[in-house]
């Protein structure tokens, strides 16, 4: 049952990843890099590295696809441009393809990483918690590795926002404190009249 | 003869479909009739009547609505991308299912009693969002594509401030499992609900579930004034109703965790008070009807809302959910932290 699911699902996941690269339309190409990711949490899943399914799910597919999506929505891409070089630039993209994979199969390719260099996990128990497993790693054995990428996380943020941040004087903008502290008395003023009968009448 | 029903139960695969079973039946029943009352209670709240005309009382208002909306022809957009337009309300109301899971409705009655449960909730209704933005972009339409970034946009930026709001409570119970949340909160009857010490959080918590579930105040994406009815502005029949379904599921959802992660689940609110005798009376027992009844509070809360408040601007929205809900859970998530030192009775005493 286990290897059916994990065959399935790595089919799976290798089919949609050829799709991203092969559809024409961006968006689409952005949903099927969302079925890879889910595909993957599921193969991650069946590795009883629940935690890390999870959490793929809820960074990759719930959040940066999303943000990749609303680009890829508002951007008007014209494939036919894209493709006008396409042929011009092929030998070039061809050498730097298989570079690339050299260096790839060289690094992890089975010489590192063969089925015959580690010995077969042992399955744990029902009760195993994978997230107190990896809290305690990485609060322990690895927190400044830990605490180093999160200032760097935080420094990329920071970076993010001040390249982004335009302060344009001129413009007119809504101050919400502003309107949030307005109070009636601010807007509305009660006139005392006093009642009296006009000329004329009775 | 029961020996032989009882021998099928024993199958694993029918077990769980029995369980499915049993926790989709009443919940896809108290969807239709939390509509019905959703338009009872907001039309007492206007003064009018709302529904009396189907059955007595109206009761049978949501199966005729039900019937009505089954039979309507389905009808596809030109230019509308036909595979999406369907997968659009397949995916919203799967997650929105999904979800349900994990959650527990007593100490022991859970379909899947996992450890990462709090987690798998946030990756359902994540994976949620995807339901609105392909109906939004299937559907060909602008009003339907505005409505996708609106609601994009607002989910993912709450969806911050709601993970921030729950790390308090996983600090609190030292697990990722809702059932054991619960046992956390249990010993000393209200006062041991994580509601009091973590009140902003638990504050912040429903307030997002209301933005997440795209209710009223936060509806912008569905703002009829401006944008007609939304992402879905262009279905019709069952896929309608199904993203309807998905959108009650999920205010319900929300509710029920409310209830679970902040106010004790299924303890009883006398348990181990020595007030008045009532810890040793019937009603310290705690019970699924405990459970019950707190979520019905929150979901009261959400019909209550809407018949209150006018609409968020949307740069309000965004102001709230950024700067005024994600730094006060980040300060609240430090005085947790210091709660948690100093071992505060009776929530933070280490077993």
């Amino acid at each position: 049952m286990e290897t059916i699911l994990f065959y399935f699902f790595s089919a799976f996941m290798v089919l949609s990843a050829l799709m991203v690269i092969t559809v024409h339309n961006p968006v689409r190409a952005a949903f099927f890099l969302v079925l890879t990711f889910f595909a993957s949490a599921v193969v991650w899943l069946l590795l009883e590295a629940e935690f890390l399914a999870v959490i793929l799910i809820i960074v990759y597919v719930g959040a940066v696809m999303v943000l990749f999506l609303f680009v890829v929505m508002m951007l008007d891409i014209n494939i036919t441009e894209l493709k006008a070089g396409f042929v011009k630039n092929l030998p070039l993209a061809i050498a730097v393809a298989l570079v690339m994979f050299g260096t790839i199969y060289y690094v992890v390719g089975g010489d590192q990483f063969g089925i015959e260099h580690f010995a077969t996990p042992d399955r744990h128990a029902a009760d195993y918690s994978n997230i107190a497993e990896l809290g305690k790693l990485l609060y322990t054995e690895y927190v400044f590795a830990f605490e180093i990428a999160a200032v760097i996380l935080l420094v990329g943020i920071v970076a993010a926002i001040s390249l982004t941040l335009r302060r344009r004087p001129n413009t007119r903008h809504q101050k919400i404190e502003d309107q949030i502290a307005v109070k009636s008395e601010d807007r509305l003023r009660v006139v005392e009249v006093a009642p009296h009968a006009r000329k004329g009448e009775r | 003869m029961l020996d032989l029903i009882l021998s099928i139960y024993e199958i694993p695969v029918i077990n769980i479909l029995v369980k499915i079973v049993a926790i989709l039946v009443p919940l896809l029943l108290t969807v239709a009739y939390f509509t019905y009352i959703e338009r009872k209670v907001i039309g007492y709240m206007q003064v009018r009547i709302g529904p009396n005309r189907v059955g007595p009382r109206g009761w049978l208002q949501p199966i005729a609505d039900a019937m009505k909306l089954m039979f309507k022809e389905i009808i596809f957009p030109s230019g509308a991308n036909r595979v999406l337009f369907i997968i659009a309300p397949t995916i919203a109301i799967s997650t929105a299912l999904a979800a349900w899971a994990v959650v527990p409705f007593g100490a022991e009655m859970v379909l899947a009693d996992i450890n990462v449960a709090l987690l798998y909730i946030l990756a359902m209704t994540s994976i949620g969002v995807y339901g609105v933005i392909l109906a939004g972009w299937s559907s060909n339409s602008k009003y339907a594509i505005m409505s996708t970034l609106r609601t994009a946009a607002q989910v993912v930026s709450y969806e911050i401030a709601m993970g921030f709001a729950l790390v308090g409570v996983v600090m609190a119970a030292r697990s990722l499992n809702i059932g054991d949340i619960v046992q956390g909160q249990s010993g000393s009857g209200i006062l041991g609900w994580y509601m009091w010490p973590l009140l902003p959080l638990f504050v912040i918590y429903f307030v997002s579930g209301v933005a997440e579930t795209n209710r009223a105040p936060f509806d912008v994406a569905e703002g009829e004034s401006e944008i007609v009815a939304g992402f879905h502005v262009e279905y019709s029949g069952i896929l309608f109703a199904i993203f309807f379904l998905a959108e009650y599921a999920n205010m319900i959802l929300i509710s029920v965790m409310a209830a679970l992660l902040f106010m004790g689940g299924w303890l009883s609110p006398f348990a181990d008070v020595s007030f008045l005798g009532l810890g040793s009376s019937f009603l310290a027992g705690s019970s699924i009807i405990w459970l019950i009844s707190k979520t019905v509070i929150f979901m009261f809360l959400f019909l209550w809302f809407r018949a209150t408040f006018p609409r968020y601007r949307y740069d309000q929205i965004m102001r709230l959910g950024w700067k005024v809900f994600i730094p006060i859970t980040i300060v609240w998530i430090y005085v947790v932290g210091i709660m948690y030192y100093a071992e505060l009775a009776p929530w933070f005493i280490k077993g």
